[in-house]
């Protein structure tokens, strides 16, 4: 059984907020100590304290990559800091098995006017590690970040980024046992993440533990086995990343495009899949898509769309169907598609039903529905590796060389 | 048979376990940890030294300049026109030799106080025992420290001073010195980190505190009955005892110096925990 190299329970973390901003300086600590005995005092406002983390437990097993997602704010890096003692926590414990590296930051501990070699050291000094280590690691380092030539150069005269990948350079090069990572990878250019990322990833296949903060739910899916979703201080969802991703993103779109709750007086009831549930778990086979009506009058030649919309609102897959006729009642509507292969992610979906016509020929609209839940597509990744290039669908492809025979002489 | 036991190599370092929980022992010092930290000690040390000297236009000659030309000053106004005395030393010896930890004091104190500060971002992002910053700070001075000490050969010979069997007591006021520039650099550094304006204070306590020490005066000229009083500044036996240690002259060993001592772990200890005990909000406002 693989112990836990991170365990937490019950760890909290407050902060004094308001009135502690009115006495940043000495005089007015000096004033406050006169004027004390002339003063009333009441308790101390509600308002005045604020839990960035409240009550967190959890664990992380050795050689896990966990992901930490959540909307800025919600306690993610807090937690991180806790974890790598920047800060104490208010309440609870964690216990720590092993070495812990913090990459909170690109270039901790980086000084303009020293050389990149003298920066090499410090920084590595800075983040933990021997001086002994440094120097076996230095050319290794230096190759990574492909700066030999202004090694002697202060770091000052370093483009954004050079600086940035000596900064990960050495970082990378930094062996802990656990790795805490917040957002560094979403700083610089495409090239520089992609070298974030292939370092990470041979950092987790070394069997050492990783816990990693991001916005990008490609990174996170790519490193991750396992997210915890942290939202208002509090772990609000944990679980394999697909089925946490999904949930976290449903949520960011309804508060985002303000949808409806239930919607219990309309004409649609709801919808599944019928497979179960709203994760597409294939996007090669089948999928049926399985909607509740409810409709008052009888329909004749109506109309039933079905729209799909990415996160970014663009129109995906989208049906049309013309001419039904069904009766007034409860009516299950299914429509199957034969493969559905949309990358992973959220969608949300519109259904439409129309009676007497379509929109084009004079039909009446009888409801356009934002559907709720959002369809979530937890599928794997069949077509291109890297995140740059993961396009809009999610077709695998088969690759064949064969070399051409030369033209033989009659 | 004895245990084998596996020798911890870079690759397998024994595992540490460590516990995080709400801090509660902050009168505790944690020399263990600074141990193991010595290495980036040693690193801040070597960055503040580097830093200093590659944005001074004349480096390694400031630490030497600004004690001599201290020293003329004072010789100048305090020595030949104001007449304030200099225990039978040689003006120059008498004012340098009390410069040598004035100066290295000031210094000191001026780069403790900013040193949290101006580490801020470091401190937000790793993690490191905070001690260690104003230790640094304190410890880089020594290298300027060293330079001017060489001036200071220098005029021994020219005067043809030796030193006599009281300079085997020289380490210990170093060492006072420096125990004094620890415990108020510590006060100071956890003062300005959450305090912001108390570096604009430490001027004016700087210049306070020089005439309040035996820089520019020895002090024997401070009445006898209120030398004791005198003697709660601890400067004022650090600096006796260099002048004494290392001349031979001047004002040997007595009451004045045992107060100062005694003031000097005071204002250490009471620094040390002020600063521990500060530490877990500092990086909290930083």
């Amino acid at each position: 059984m693989t112990e836990s190299v991170i365990h937490v329970e019950g760890l909290g973390k407050l902060y004094r907020v308001g009135e502690r901003e009115r006495y940043f300086a000495l005089r007015d600590v000096i004033t406050r100590a006169f004027t004390a005995p002339f003063r009333r005092s009441g308790p101390r406002k509600p308002k005045d304290f604020l839990w960035a983390l409240r009550d967190v437990s959890l664990d992380v097993k050795q050689g896990e990559v966990v992901g930490l997602i959540g909307r800025n704010g919600a306690g993610k890096t807090t937690l991180l800091k806790l974890l790598a003692r920047i800060t104490r926590p208010t309440t609870g414990f964690a216990e720590i098995h092993g070495r812990v590296g913090s990459l909170l930051e690109v270039g901790t501990g980086f000084h303009p006017e020293l050389t990149g070699r003298e920066n090499i050291y410090l920084s590595g000094a800075i983040l933990g590690m021997r001086k002994r280590e440094i120097e076996q690691k230095k050319d290794a380092i230096v190759a990574f970040a492909e700066v030999e030539r202004f090694l002697d150069t202060p770091l000052k005269h370093y483009s954004t980024g050079m600086q940035m990948r000596l900064a990960f350079a050495v970082a990378a090069h930094l062996e802990p046992e656990i790795l805490l990572v917040d957002e560094v990878l979403a700083v610089g250019d495409i090239e520089f993440q992609k070298k974030c990322l292939g370092k990470m990833q041979d950092i987790s296949k070394s069997g050492r533990t990783i816990v990693f903060v991001s916005h990008q739910m490609g990174q996170i899916r790519r490193l991750c086995q396992r997210v915890l979703w942290v939202d208002g201080g509090q772990i609000r969802e944990e679980g394999p990343t697909g089925k946490v991703i999904a949930a976290y993103e449903e949520a960011s779109m309804r508060t985002a495009q303000g949808a409806a709750g239930a919607n219990v007086a309309g004409v649609f009831l709801g919808w599944e899949l019928a497979s179960g549930g709203n994760i597409l778990q294939d996007g090669l086979r089948e999928a049926t898509f399985s909607f509740l009506v409810n409709v008052k009058e009888p329909i004749r030649r109506g109309h039933f769309g079905l729209h799909i919309y990415n996160d970014a609102t663009a129109l995906v897959a989208s049906w049309g169907f013309d001419d039904l006729a069904f009766e007034p009642g409860v009516q299950h509507i299914e429509i199957t598609v034969p493969c559905l292969p949309l990358r992973p992610g959220s969608y949300s979906i519109l259904s439409s039903l129309f009676n007497g016509g379509n929109n084009l020929t004079g039909g009446h609209m009888l409801e356009a529905w934002n559907a709720v839940p959002f369809l979530a597509v937890d599928t794997l990744l069949l077509g291109h590796k890297q995140d740059a290039w993961v396009g809009v669908t999610n077709i695998p492809a088969n690759l064949k060389v064969t070399a051409r025979k030369e033209a033989t002489r009659a | 048979m004895s245990a084998a036991t596996q020798p911890a190599t870079l690759a397998h370092p024994p595992v540490p376990v460590l516990r995080i929980t709400p801090p509660t022992r902050w009168w505790v010092v944690p020399f263990a940890e600074l141990w193991d930290f010595r290495e980036l000690i040693y690193f801040f040390v070597w960055r503040d030294v580097k830093i200093r000297y590659k944005q001074t236009a004349i480096g390694a000659a400031w630490a030497v300049l600004q004690p001599l030309m201290m020293m003329l000053v004072f010789s100048l106004f305090f020595g030949r026109l104001g007449g304030l005395g200099s225990d039978g030393l040689p003006l120059f010896i008498f004012y340098y030799s009390a410069l040598l930890p004035w100066m290295y004091f000031a210094a000191a104190l001026q780069n403790s106080t900013n040193t949290m500060v101006e580490n801020q971002r470091l401190i937000t992002k790793v993690y490191f025992p905070r001690l260690a910053l104003p230790l640094s700070s304190v410890l880089s001075g020594l290298v300027d420290f060293g330079v001017s000490f060489l001036m200071f050969v220098v005029l021994m010979i020219y005067y043809h001073i030796r030193p006599t069997a009281a300079l085997l007591w020289f380490p210990a006021f170093l060492l006072l010195a420096i125990l004094l520039a620890l415990g108020a650099g510590l006060w100071l550094s956890a003062m300005n980190a959450i305090y912001r304006d108390v570096r604009y204070v430490l001027p004016f306590l700087v210049q306070f505190w020089l005439f309040a020490s035996p820089v520019v005066y020895p002090s024997s000229r401070v009445p006898e009955k209120w030398r004791w009083l005198y003697g709660l500044n601890p400067m004022a036996g650090v600096i006796e005892g260099f002048r004494w240690s290392l001349t031979g002259r001047g004002t040997p060993p007595s009451r004045l110096l045992l107060i100062s001592s005694a003031m000097v772990v005071v204002v250490l200890l009471s620094g040390v925990a002020y600063f521990q005990k500060m530490e877990t909000t500092m990086a909290d406002v930083a």
